[in-house]
């Protein structure tokens, strides 16, 4: 559920990582992080075990710059990707714009990949959303394994309609900002698609205020 | 889908500034921030300069999402009230309405039997501004109202291209 403030002029959408454990969530928004300039980003924070697992989720914050005169941010956010934290991860996708799918491309994970998207699927219906209809993109993360499974064959077990994908070594920070900008222009487009609410011509209390 | 999308007027900012404003000096709190459930700021009043209030905004959101978890888990309804107290700084977290979640961070200056007063005041009127709100939003919107109606894929791309 974007954000929209007329008053303050900005917009803020939310973003959700989503993955089996150990697939890369918090990686890809460690480099992130890393990689953007102090003035557009706020502070990342991960609520993780000691052995830096997400128990809850990660956050971070990030200012993307203006459109229109609106300025643009993003919350990023993963879950949890252990199995057992499937409460916190419904609670994560609460208000959910965009979301990423992080898969492990090693072919011993295939099994989890498919589960964890299935449990995306369904953790979402129970709120009301349709994964097929909301802004998604898949990441195939961890090319750099020698283990790994083909693109064509990632693509047949998880990306069927063929949202936008895109390669990552997440722990080198390839592919990162691709899939961020992909989601991100998708969740824009929705907006754009949406009408404004309430905005009547004629109602005054509505108008932003320049 | 209840993916409704949020969306703050004029209006009904200032009216929820005016109460965050007053409720700092009633309650002679440090600050007082408003959050709705999935972690936006919506305003705050106070010494903010001092305070990371998206971090706080965002978890305060997870606190109360991760209670309002334990509550169904119990079958009990949501706990409406939260109160943390520390050495120097003592929290009270409040729900209102079920929707925004309005936070006071004060210190030994105030007390808690003073802040629960001046909260209780403040949600009730809070509850109406955002129903109000709420209302607004709902209405039926009429084409080229969206400020983002006219973006275009060049517009969305320059905003990458740094
Ligand atoms: N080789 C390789 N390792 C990676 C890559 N991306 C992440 N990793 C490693 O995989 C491990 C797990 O990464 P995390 O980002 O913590 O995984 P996660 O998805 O957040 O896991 P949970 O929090 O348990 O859900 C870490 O040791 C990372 O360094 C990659 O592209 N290649
Ligand atoms: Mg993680």
């Amino acid at each position: 559920m974007s954000f929209i403030n007329l008053m303050q002029r900005e917009i803020n959408c939310k973003l959700v990582y989503y993955g089996p454990g150990l697939c890369g969530k918090t990686t890809n928004l460690q480099f992130v992080y890393e990689k953007t300039n102090p003035d557009a980003k706020g502070k990342m924070i991960s609520l993780a075990t000691e052995t830096e697992r997400t128990l809850f989720f990660d956050f971070l914050p990030l200012s993307l710059g203006e459109i229109r005169g609106f300025k643009t941010r993003f919350h990023l956010y993963t879950v949890p990707g252990q199995v057992f934290y499937d409460a916190s991860r419904k609670l994560i996708l609460k208000g959910v714009d965009g979301v990423v799918f992080v898969a492990d491309s090693q072919i011993e994970r295939a099994e989890a990949n498919m589960e964890s998207l299935e449990n995306l699927r369904s953790n979402l219906g129970e709120q009301g959303y349709d994964l097929d209809k909301i802004p998604f993109v898949m990441q195939y993360n961890k090319r750099d394994l020698p283990n790994v499974a083909t693109v064509e064959e990632l693509r047949q077990m998880l990306n069927p309609t063929n949202v936008p994908e895109f390669e990552a070594k997440a722990r080198v920070g390839e592919g990162v900002f691709e899939t961020l900008k992909g989601v991100a222009k998708l969740v824009l487009t929705e907006l754009r698609k949406g009408e404004m609410p309430g905005n009547r011509p004629g109602a005054p209390a509505a108008k932003p205020r320049v | 889908m209840n993916n409704q999308q949020m969306v703050m007027y004029e209006e009904e900012f200032n009216q929820i500034q005016v109460v965050v404003d007053r409720l700092v000096r009633d309650a002679n709190a440090k600050v007082v921030f408003i959050v709705d459930k999935n972690g936006q700021l919506i305003a705050a009043s106070g010494d903010i300069d001092n305070v990371d209030t998206t971090s706080l905004a965002s978890l305060t959101a997870g606190n109360i999402a991760a209670t309002g978890g334990i509550a169904k888990l119990l079958k009990e309804n949501e706990f409406a009230t939260q109160f943390h107290e520390g050495e120097k700084a003592n929290i009270h977290i409040q729900l209102v309405g079920n929707r925004v979640i309005l936070v006071v961070i004060f210190d030994s200056r105030s007390s808690l039997g003073l802040v629960r007063l001046r909260v209780k005041k403040a949600t009730e009127e809070l509850v109406t501004i955002f129903e109000n709100l709420m209302k607004k939003v709902q209405e039926p919107g009429t084409a080229g109202g969206s400020p983002f109606s006219e973006i275009t894929d060049e517009d969305i791309d320059n905003l990458f291209n740094d």
